[in-house]
C-alpha cells in the first residue's frame, strides 16, 4: 500500500512546506476549495471514514451534524492530546508531517464553514510544539491559511493550544473545558458538541490521523478511498506496536490488517524467540486479549466481535516473562491517577482497584479479593461520566475475565 | 521594557488567539511559570491580575494539572515515565538508579538543586522504552549508563 499519513518521513526536513509541496503537498486544499463545502462533507460521507481517536465514528456523520447546526461561529479542534498509554501514533504526523495536518484542518475548516481551528497538543510532546507552530507559520505565508486563502475568499485561522499533562483532556468535552481555560473534567451529553461545544458554538473535535486523513481523500476521491483496507471501515491506519516484538514502532497498514499480521509479519514476532503471553490491541482502555485471538482484523467494526475494541490501535505486547498481575496494577495505578474526580464511581472505583491489586500483586491478596475486584469493576462499568470510568474497570474484568489463574497464584 | 512589561505585552500576544480571555489561561500560566520558576502565589495572582480571573479560579485550573509546579524545582526536571511499555523494559530500575546515584526521589529534588524527578503516564515512546523528557528533551531507550552520559549534559 502507498504510504500517505507517514510519507516522505525519511526525509529528514519532511516538516518544512517546500519538502511537503514536492510530494504533492497542498494540492488537495485548492480542490477542494474549488468544491461546495456539503459535497466535501458528502464525499467525506461515502469514503466511510471513521474517527481515529478511538471511538470509531463515522466522520461524514459528525460533520453533518455540525453543519446542519444553524449557529455560527463554527469552530475545529484537533485532538492532539495523544495520551492513551501504549499510543504514539500522531507523534510522526505532528513532528515530522505537521503540514499533512493542516492542510486537513484547512479542508474541514472549509467544509465545516469553520473559520477559526485549534490544536490541542498534549503538553508532553515539546518537539511537536515547535515543528507545528513552525509549520503553521509557514502555510499563512504562502496563504494556505488566513482571511483569504489562495484569493478564494475562505477564512480559516490555526493555532496551537498546549495541554497540561491531563489524560482526561483527550475525552472532547474535557478538551473544550480545558480550551476554555477550566479544569478539563467531562461535560454532560446532551447537548453534544456538534450543537454547543467551544464557546458556546458548534463544534468537531477530530483526532490528527482523522484530519490526516482529508488531502489523500480529496485526491483520489471517495470510491477509490473506500477501497482500502476493510469494507467496512476503510482507509490507510496507523498501528503503533511496543513491547516485546523485535520491531516495535508505527505502522502504516490498511485498516484491517490481522493483530497476527502486525505482530509476526511486520514487526518480526516476538522478542528473542520467547513466547506470546498476551497483547492490549489498542491502548491500556482497550481488553486484553490472549494468544489464541489474535487472527483478529484490526478494525472498529471486527475487534468488538473478537472479544476487544481498535482503540488507538496502539499495539502492546507482552512475552510469557511479564508479570500480569503487574501490568493490571501498573494499568489501574495510570486511571487513579487520572480520574478527573468529577465522578464517585471513577474517583472511588480506580483507587480501590489499584489498591487491591497493589496487595495482590505484593503478595499479601486476600481470598474473596479477585471476587471484590469485579465487584468495583462491576459497579463502575456504565456508571461514570465518560469512558475513563469504563476503561478502568474494564481492564480488571479483562485481565481477570483471561488470565485468572495467574491472579490466584499470586493470593495462594 | 522590564521583564513584567515584556511578560504583559506576551500575555496580550497570547490573548488574541482567543474569542474569550479565560481561553489564555493555561498558556499564560505557562509564561507565569517561566517567569516566576514556579507557581508560587505571586504569581497566580500575576495570573489573576493580568486576565482578570478570580485567584481562586486560577489557582484551581493551575492544580489540576500535572505539568505546573507548585513548589521550587531543581534547575533541570527529569521526566520519566514508568507507565507499561516502560515498565516491562525495566523503567522502575531507573527509578532506583536515579535515587541510589543522585539521591533523587520521586517528586524531588537533589540537595545541590541541579535535578528534580516526576514520574509520567506515558509521553508517547512506547515504541522506544524507556523514555524520559529532560526539560524538553526527548530520551530514549533508556540504560543506566544512557542517563549517567545523558545527565552530565545537565549542569
Amino acid at each position: 500500500m502507498e504510504r500517505v499519513l507517514l510519507k516522505n518521513i525519511e526525509n529528514p526536513n519532511s516538516a518544512d512546506i517546500d519538502e511537503y509541496m514536492k510530494v504533492g503537498g497542498y494540492r488537495s486544499l485548492p480542490k477542494a476549495l474549488d468544491m461546495q463545502p456539503r459535497d466535501i462533507i458528502d464525499e467525506v460521507k461515502k469514503s466511510g471514514l471513521k474517527g481515529r481517536g478511538g471511538a470509531g465514528f463515522p466522520a461524514g456523520m459528525k460533520w453533518t451534524f455540525a453543519s446542519a447546526d444553524p449557529k455560527f461561529p463554527k469552530y475545529l479542534l484537533c485532538n492532539a492530546d495523544e495520551g492513551e498509554p501504549g499510543t504514539f501514533k500522531d507523534r510522526p504526523i505532528l513532528e515530522k508531517n505537521p503540514h499533512l495536518l493542516i492542510e486537513g484542518m484547512a479542508i474541514s475548516g472549509y467544509a465545516l464553514q469553520a473559520e477559526y481551528g485549534y490544536i490541542y497538543l498534549r503538553g508532553e510532546y515539546p518537539d511537536a510544539k515547535h515543528a507545528l507552530k513552525k509549520a503553521i507559520k509557514q502555510a499563512y505565508e504562502k496563504g494556505f491559511l488566513g482571511d483569504n486563502i489562495l484569493g478564494k475568499g475562505v477564512k480559516f485561522h490555526l493555532a496551537v493550544h498546549q495541554g497540561a499533562g491531563a489524560y482526561i483532556c483527550g475525552e472532547e468535552t474535557a478538551l473544550i473545558e480545558s480550551l476554555e481555560g477550566g479544569r478539563g473534567q467531562p461535560r454532560i451529553k446532551p447537548p453534544f458538541p456538534v450543537n454547543v461545544g467551544v464557546f458556546s458554538a458548534p463544534t468537531i473535535v477530530n483526532n490528527v490521523e482523522t484530519l490526516a486523513n482529508l488531502p489523500y481523500l480529496i485526491e483520489i476521491g471517495a470510491d477509490a478511498y473506500s477501497k482500502i483496507g476493510s469494507p467496512d471501515c476503510p482507509g490507510p491506519k496507523l498501528y503503533c506496536v511496543s513491547g516485546h516484538v523485535e520491531k516495535p514502532g508505527v505502522y502504516e497498514l490498511p485498516m484491517g490488517t490481522t493483530l497476527r499480521d502486525i505482530i509476526y509479519t511486520h514487526c518480526g514476532g516476538i522478542r528473542g524467540g520467547k513466547k506470546l503471553k498476551a497483547v492490549i490491541p489498542g491502548g491500556i482502555s482497550t481488553p486484553v486479549l490472549p494468544p489464541d485471538k489474535i487472527d483478529c482484523p484490526m478494525d472498529f467494526v471486527n475487534m468488538p466481535k473478537h472479544g476487544s475494541m481498535l482503540g488507538s490501535g496502539a499495539v502492546m505486547v507482552f512475552d510469557e516473562t511479564v508479570c500480569l498481575v503487574k501490568v493490571c496494577y501498573r494499568a489501574l495505578k495510570f486511571f487513579e491517577h487520572e480520574s478527573c474526580g468529577k465522578c464517585t464511581p471513577c474517583r472511588e472505583g480506580t483507587g480501590w482497584l489499584r489498591s487491591i491489586l497493589d496487595r495482590i500483586e505484593r503478595g499479601e491478596g486476600r481470598e474473596g479479593d479477585i471476587d471484590m475486584l469485579l465487584d468495583v469493576a462491576g459497579n463502575m462499568f456504565g456508571k461514570t461520566f465518560c469512558p475513563l470510568g469504563d476503561g478502568a474497570a474494564s481492564v480488571v474484568q479483562n485481565f481477570i475475565k483471561h488470565f485468572r489463574p495467574e491472579f490466584e497464584e499470586h493470593i495462594k | 521594557m522590564n521583564r513584567t512589561d515584556e511578560l504583559i505585552k506576551e500575555i496580550q500576544e497570547v490573548k488574541k488567539s482567543y474569542p474569550k480571555t479565560k481561553a489564555a489561561l493555561l498558556p499564560v500560566l505557562y509564561l507565569a511559570q517561566r517567569e516566576f520558576g514556579w507557581l508560587r502565589p505571586e504569581a497566580l495572582e500575576f495570573v489573576s491580575e493580568a486576565l482578570d480571573i478570580p485567584k481562586a479560579t486560577v489557582k484551581g485550573v493551575a492544580t489540576f494539572y500535572a505539568m505546573y509546579k507548585h513548589k521550587l524545582m531543581g534547575r533541570h526536571l527529569i521526566q520519566l515515565c514508568t507507565n507499561v511499555s516502560c515498565m516491562i523494559f525495566g523503567a522502575e530500575r531507573l527509578v532506583d538508579f536515579l535515587k541510589n546515584k543522585y539521591g533523587l526521589e520521586v517528586g524531588g529534588t537533589t540537595a545541590d538543586g541541579r535535578f528534580s524527578l516526576v514520574i509520567m503516564e506515558c509521553i508517547g515512546a512506547c515504541g522506544t522504552a524507556p523514555a524520559m523528557l529532560v526539560n524538553d528533551d526527548f530520551y530514549e531507550n533508556l540504560t543506566e549508563k544512557y542517563i549517567e552520559e545523558i545527565l552530565e549534559k545537565y549542569k
